[in-house]
């Protein structure tokens, strides 16, 4: 077999393995590869946008629209990916490993929080905690994209992980705000918050509508939620590219060198633990890849929410700001191609 | 024609309290009132605007209702337990109004 014959991503990997070019060097070649690709590149525009003070904007109507367009296929495409390949016991032992990383990693961030940025308060601790052992659904679409273009598969069922990761760091998150004195009762409001938020609850159910129909489902509607996704997907970022400017424009104040480096280096230190579990899972190159982009990431649509229903004396704009102008832009410009390197070395024998 | 007193009462509140701010209205025997989605604006933590936001945790929502005067003391006691630690502005405006049995 020539080189040239194999999928886009084992070629980049036996040609750097061929001329012995070292991890680092795969790890920038994957970068400058993700950089300039349409996805980024549209989340550049909407950052520089709106750090140029452009009047680009998106309706919220239409950032809510793209939002549920996403969730809606990426959990079919999952579903019917699961019926393809059959459910086994990796699926619940997967999900399983998910509850627990979600539960551990706030504890982990809390101690990172409290350790880099001694100035900030239990309460806000508490809070950004939650987001970060909660995890970013975008950010799991983009690199779900990025090993598609790349020819690489992942297995359908971590969309049912990455559903199941998004709520039991809230329940961590309150116990440590608990046991600060910081308040952070669970009410029925904050459950049903928790557990029927929009994004979860459209995440599964179009999982389980697309493992109930499998494939035949999924023809009938691929040319909805197969051929435009890309596109939508690099409209949203760009939506995603302005608040996040938005964000690091307000941010004055808010982000210390403490608070920065905390954003910076608790995904890598979540993607380790993400590492570690998808290794003892035997995930493939893709799943693994995934499941560290997926412990690295910090929620910025459910957790938030339930943080204000819950811990209102917190502040917003340090988690807003942390997860979505930080984190998130830094997962998807060196995380991702950090993660898919690793993951390519780690589990691609 | 004849004008009744009444009390303009408008929450400025965070949108994920929707649903425990109308349920306090409820309890305090307000049937009647509007929630208006809130564009943008600027507070403490500085201006934002709902443009381009997925998340509901950035958004505000303006909840407005009337009452006869004699019903505010009730409804601000009804409503402070569940307004005190969360971003928003509570402010009661003395009107008129045509019907004053609707209120």
């Amino acid at each position: 077999m020539t080189l040239d014959k194999l999928p886009p991503f084992t070629i980049c990997c036996t040609r750097i393995t061929a001329v012995g070019t070292r991890p680092m060097d795969q790890i920038l070649t994957l970068a400058g590869q993700n950089l300039l690709s349409p996805v980024i590149l549209c989340f550049v525009l909407g950052l520089a946008a709106a750090l140029a003070r452009s009047d680009l904007t998106f309706p919220e109507a239409i950032a809510k629209g793209m939002s549920l367009y996403l969730l809606f296929s990426i959990g079919f495409k999952g579903g019917a990916s699961v019926a393809e390949h059959g459910a086994d016991l990796r699926l619940g032992l997967a999900v399983l490993v998910g509850v627990v990383l979600s539960l551990i990693l706030p504890f982990v961030a809390y101690a990172l929080l409290r350790g880099l940025s001694r100035g900030i308060s239990a309460t806000d601790a508490a809070a950004v905690a939650g987001h970060y052992g909660s995890i970013s659904i975008v950010t799991f679409v983009a690199i779900s994209s990025l090993l598609q273009a790349r020819g690489i598969s992942i297995e359908g069922y971590m969309v049912a992980v990455a559903a199941a990761m998004e709520a039991p760091a809230i329940v961590s998150a309150l116990w440590l705000a608990t046991r600060s004195g910081g308040g952070g009762k669970i009410t029925p409001d904050l459950w049903h918050e928790i557990l029927l938020n929009g994004s979860i609850v459209l995440l599964l159910g179009a999982f389980i509508i697309g493992w109930i129909t499998g494939e035949r489902g999924l023809a009938e509607i691929a040319p909805l939620i197969v051929t435009p996704f890309k596109g939508v997907l690099c409209l949203f970022l760009l939506d995603m590219g302005i608040v996040a400017g938005r964000g690091l424009r307000n941010a004055r104040g808010i982000i210390t060198p403490g608070v920065l480096a905390f954003g910076v280096l608790m995904p890598l230190v979540g993607a380790t633990f993400g590492a570690l579990a998808g290794l003892a899972l035997g995930l493939s190159v893709g799943g693994l890849a995934v499941m560290m982009a997926l412990t690295a990431s910090a929620s910025y649509i459910a957790v938030p929410a339930a943080m204000r229903v819950a811990l209102p004396r917190a502040n917003p704009a340090l988690y807003l700001t942390l997860a979505l102008a930080i984190t998130f832009p830094f997962n998807l410009t060196l995380g991702i191609p950090l993660f898919m390197a690793l993951a390519s070395t780690l589990a691609g024998g | 024609m004849k004008m009744h007193a009444a009390k303009r009462v408008e929450i400025m509140v965070e949108a994920v309290m929707e649903n425990q701010i109308t349920r306090s209205l409820t309890a305090a025997g307000v049937t009647g009132f509007t929630i208006l989605p809130v564009l943008g604006g600027s507070g403490r933590s500085g201006q934002w605007t709902r443009e381009g936001s997925v998340s509901r945790a950035s958004g505000m929502i303006a909840v407005v209702c009337l009452i006869a005067p004699q019903r505010l003391d009730h409804l601000l006691e009804t409503l402070f337990p569940v307004l005190n630690d969360h971003i928003g502005v509570v402010s009661v405006t003395d009107t008129q109004i045509l019907r004053a049995e609707r209120f």
